[in-house]
Parts: structure tokens; C-alpha cells; sequence
């Protein structure tokens, strides 16, 4: 479905991504981990258009993705960012969000649409006409996917969807990511620094260190200790020390 | 609608449409502004100003323009109000008229500008690069010409006038809404929410009509507000350098000039317009600031 050959990034003087190489099977998951500024959201925000000095081949279901991107490549990917607070325009309604992407791709049926949005994220129908202001970070976060979903994508890029929510919440939207990935048939690509969450989604994870995908893993020989790269060891020895920590 | 409109359905925190939860906003707002005694203050002034201006011809005694030469420079008295100027007219009655053309001015200017402002600082802002410095040069240019010398050149180019003042003080009064309109945007650009509309692959156009525009619109106001006072003084000016209004419309300005070789022995004639666009001045100072602290994002 989704396939990277050698991406490559550059802000100015610093390449941010140097030649990252991977390959996302049609319904699956693929995780990218990564300490802060290794270059793991760089990759996604390429992958998703927002960055369009990038170089490298990048295909999505067979069509060779160019820097500038056609609206039917929007209504195909989309996104869930990082900061549930900062990702919902503060001044419109939930109602308002949901209905954009409707509006832009001249789909009809909004108001049947967006109901059953809300049911599907889990959202009392009492939060339609709410402002973010008005929500809770889980909540929010829920709207976000929801947006995302509106087009009906068929790949979901999840850039660190969960780490700014509290465990609990975590575990709810991942549930939830897991839940939509069996019922729509998506394809995730997930970033996050959290090697937990990106194992419990992602059958299948990429290490990424300084710009450079240092490891490919599968999440069963993650869990088991299995790794490779003295870096993904290290990343697994400190998130194992937080946990029992 | 069978939905009453009060309180409980403005404040209601699960609102059953879009426009309750439009409404719902607005009046929280104006509870915010409501419970500052200042800028109701002005508020209540600046509405009470329109009105009297909207209803001169109805609140007027005399007719603005009526003269009697009888009763010239009289001091206020049952009949005239606030006495009667050179010519024998009813200051009150001018008053109200002036307030027509002073305040007629200062919301011409305002509709011209504002949206010129916004648009030109939104699309700077929004693509960056060569536009954004093409549209800033230009508007530096209009930025370093003094206000009321420009708007003076301009006057006497054309014509002395009201349209031809208007012209000119809008001429020199977009550029701060430019430049304010810019900055708002470069902050909002780089956001998540405005990367996700980009992501729904919404047209440059729309993303700023719809999104990044509604946003600058709160500090842009609250400038707009603080600003009618500086060109209420600008109208003001140029009407008492006779290049505003002529005579014998009255301008507030122009009345504090035909009456100034009064100042010392009737001195109620010139001082009776200058505390007309003193009150005026200030409404609009303590408006904006009460809007300020209830619009602006960045005090919230």
C-alpha cells in the first residue's frame, strides 16, 4: 500500500531524514520510533504532503506521490496530529470540523455523515455543537480522528496520537485506532517515541536514530528483547525502566 | 421557533445547533465585556452618539443651517441649548448634524480600510515569499508618510471635501491593519488545525476566508476600535484646516474653526464641538480596551 524507498530531508544545512527506506502492507500498521529530532515526524509530514522538499520515491497504492499533492490524495490520506489542543481550530464547532472536509470534496449527506462520525469515535451526540474549549483531551483527540476519517481514507499517518493524553485516555484511543483499523480495512503509519503504544498497534516497527532507520523489528521480537541495533536496545531498556519505575 | 431565546439556552453547554453554540460564544463574550464598567461606559456613549447622529433630524430644535443674525454667539438658554455660533445658529442642532459628517467620516474610513487591512496582512501572512514582501514594501511605503500630511496634499490635489478627506485618511490608515493582520497570520499558519485543513485539501482561498481570517478578526477589531479615536482627531483636523467638510455643513472640526476668533470672550462656541470629539474620542478608547481584554487571544 504504502511503499518509501531512500526519503530524504533537508531544512537548509541539516538533512533531517537520510534515506529512510520501508513498506506498509495493505490494512497493516507500521510504527516509527525514534527519540526526539531522529526524524520520525519529518517522515511522516513528507509522506503526508505538509513537506514538500523531500527527496527519494514514495508510492501510495501504486501512484508515485509528487511534492505537490491532487485533492483526490487528500481524500485518500490523512492524518492524526500530535497535540489534540492545538490540532481543532479554536473558534468552530466540532460540527463545523467534521462538515470541512465534506464541503471541500463536495460530499453530500453531511449532516447523516457527521452523526454517525461521533457514534463511531465514541462521542455523545451532546458534543456536536461544542467548541474544543468545551472538550477534554481524549475527547478532542476522538474529533481528530473523526475529521480524519470524514473523506474516508484508506491510510491513516498517526503522528504521536496519544502522547499527549493521560494512560488512561491513551489506552481508550488506541482501542479505538485498533477498532477503526479492523472495521474500515486502514492502513496505519504510527510515530510516537512510546515503544508501548507502537507495539500494541504495529505488527511490524522501524527504529529510527539521527535521520537513518536503524532497525526494522517485529513487534513480537521487540517485546521479546530480540533487537539488533544497540539503539533499539537502548530505547527498549529506558521505556522498561519507566514502566517499573 | 419554539426554542425561547434566554439564558439557559445561551449558556447551555450541549447547544442542539450550530447557531446556539454561535450565540452561546457571543454572550459569554459579552458577559466578559459586561462586567467591565469602563468600556460599557464608552459603549453606551458610543451607541448614545450614533443615535443622536442617525436621529439629528429628530432631535434637532432648529433647522443646522438656519440663520439669525439677531441672536448671534448667544449663551445657552431655554431656546438654544447649547447657545448659537457666528452666524446666529443653534449649536445643539449643528451638533447633532455635525456628529453626521464626523461620525459618517470615521466609519466610511473604518469600512474602507478594515477589509483592505485584513486582506492584504491575511494573504502576505498566509503565502509568505515573494508576496509577502512585495505586499509589505508597499505597505511600508504608505507607512512612512506622515497621516494628515499626506491626507492634506491629497485634499488640495482634488478637492476640498468630505469624499475626498475620507479618501485620504483611508489612504494612510490601512497599513497598521496590514501589518497586524500579517503577524496573526504567521502565527496561526504553522498550526496543526490549519494543517489539517491543508490536508483536506482545501484551496489557499478558503483556508484564509474561512479559517486563518475569522481568527485575525478579534485583534483587528479591538484596532480598529482604539483607532477611531486617532482618526475622529484626523477628520477633526482637516475640517478645521478647512480641507474636510465646507461649510455650511457641520463638521465638528470646522465648527471649532469658524469659531475660534471667539475663544476668549464666547468661549462656550468652540469648546462645545472640541468636548464633542473629546467624548467621542474617548467612547471609542474605553471600547477598544474593553474589547481588547475580551477579544484578544493572546490575553486569554
Amino acid at each position: 500500500m504504502i511503499s518509501v524507498q531512500d526519503l530524504r530531508v533537508r531544512f537548509g544545512p541539516v538533512e533531517a531524514v537520510r534515506g529512510v527506506t520501508f513498506a506498509v502492507g495493505e490494512g497493516s500498521s507500521f510504527g516509527i520510533v525514534g527519540e526526539s529530532g531522529s526524524g520520525k515526524s519529518t517522515v511522516l509530514r513528507a509522506l503526508s504532503g505538509l513537506n514538500p522538499d523531500w527527496s527519494g520515491r514514495m508510492t501510495i497504492a501504486g501512484t508515485a506521490l509528487t511534492p505537490k499533492r491532487s485533492r483526490d490524495f487528500f481524500r485518500r490520506v490523512q492524518m492524526v496530529f500530535q497535540d489534540p489542543y492545538g490540532s481543532l481550530h479554536p473558534r468552530q464547532t466540532v460540527d463545523r470540523a467534521l462538515s470541512e472536509p465534506l464541503l471541500v470534496h463536495g460530499i453530500g449527506d453531511i449532516d447523516r455523515r457527521i452523526r454517525q462520525a461521533l457514534s463511531e469515535v465514541a462521542l455523545p451526540a451532546a458534543a456536536r455543537f461544542r467548541y474544543p474549549h468545551q472538550l477534554s483531551g481524549g475527547q478532542r483527540q476522538r474529533v481528530a480522528i473523526a475529521r480524519a476519517l470524514m473523506s474516508e481514507p484508506e491510510v491513516l499517518l498517526l503522528d504521536e496520537p496519544t502522547s499527549a493524553l493521560d494512560v488512561s485516555v491513551q489506552a481508550e484511543v488506541l482501542n479505538l485506532l485498533a477498532d477503526l483499523q479492523d472495521r474500515r480495512k486502514l492502513t496505519y503509519v504510527m510515530v510516537s517515541h512510546n515503544l508501548a503504544v507502537v507495539a500494541h498497534l504495529c505488527p511490524m516497527v522501524g527504529v529510527m536514530q539521527g535521520g537513518e532507520m536503524v532497525e526494522m523489528i517485529s513487534a513480537e521480537d521487540l517485546r521479546a528483547g530480540r533487537t539488533r541495533h544497540p539503539h533499539t536496545a537502548d530505547l527498549r531498556r529506558l521505556s522498561t525502566e519507566l514502566e517499573e519505575a | 421557533m419554539s426554542a425561547s431565546i434566554d439564558r439557559t439556552w445561551l449558556l447551555s453547554e450541549a447547544p442542539a445547533s450550530r447557531a446556539q453554540a454561535a450565540w452561546g460564544r457571543r454572550y459569554r463574550l459579552w458577559c466578559d465585556f459586561r462586567a467591565n464598567p469602563l468600556a460599557m461606559g464608552g459603549l453606551v456613549i458610543a451607541v448614545v452618539l450614533v443615535l443622536a447622529a442617525l436621529f439629528a433630524p429628530l432631535l434637532a430644535t432648529y433647522d443646522p443651517s438656519a440663520q439669525e443674525l439677531a441672536n448671534r454667539l448667544a449663551t445657552p438658554s431655554a431656546a438654544h441649548w447649547l447657545g448659537t455660533d457666528e452666524l446666529g445658529r443653534d449649536v445643539y442642532s449643528r451638533l447633532l448634524f455635525g456628529g453626521r459628517v464626523t461620525l459618517g467620516m470615521v466609519i466610511s474610513v473604518v469600512v474602507l480600510v478594515a477589509p483592505l487591512g485584513l486582506a492584504v496582512g491575511c494573504v502576505a501572512g498566509y503565502f509568505g515569499g515573494w508576496a509577502d514582501t512585495l505586499l509589505m514594501r508597499v505597505t511600508d511605503v504608505f507607512l512612512a508618510f506622515p497621516r494628515l500630511i499626506l491626507a492634506l496634499a491629497f485634499v488640495a490635489a482634488i478637492h476640498p471635501g468630505v469624499t475626498s478627506a475620507v479618501i485620504a485618511i483611508a489612504l494612510t490608515a490601512w497599513p497598521p491593519y496590514a501589518r497586524l493582520a500579517r503577524a496573526e497570520t504567521l502565527s496561526i499558519r504553522n498550526t496543526d488545525f490549519i494543517a489539517a485543513v491543508r490536508l483536506t485539501g482545501a484551496s489557499s482561498v478558503r483556508i484564509i476566508l474561512r479559517h486563518v481570517a475569522p481568527l485575525c478578526l478579534g485583534s483587528l477589531i479591538v484596532r480598529v476600535t482604539l483607532d477611531m479615536s486617532s482618526i475622529i482627531l484626523t477628520a477633526a483636523s482637516l475640517g478645521f484646516l478647512g480641507m474636510g467638510a465646507q461649510p455650511p455643513s457641520p463638521e465638528w472640526g470646522s465648527m471649532i474653526a469658524t469659531a475660534r476668533r471667539f475663544f476668549l470672550d464666547q468661549w462656550w462656541v468652540p469648546l462645545i464641538p472640541g468636548i464633542a470629539i473629546f467624548v467621542a474620542s474617548l467612547a471609542f478608547n474605553l471600547l477598544g480596551d474593553g474589547l481588547r481584554d475580551v477579544l484578544d487571544p493572546k490575553q486569554r
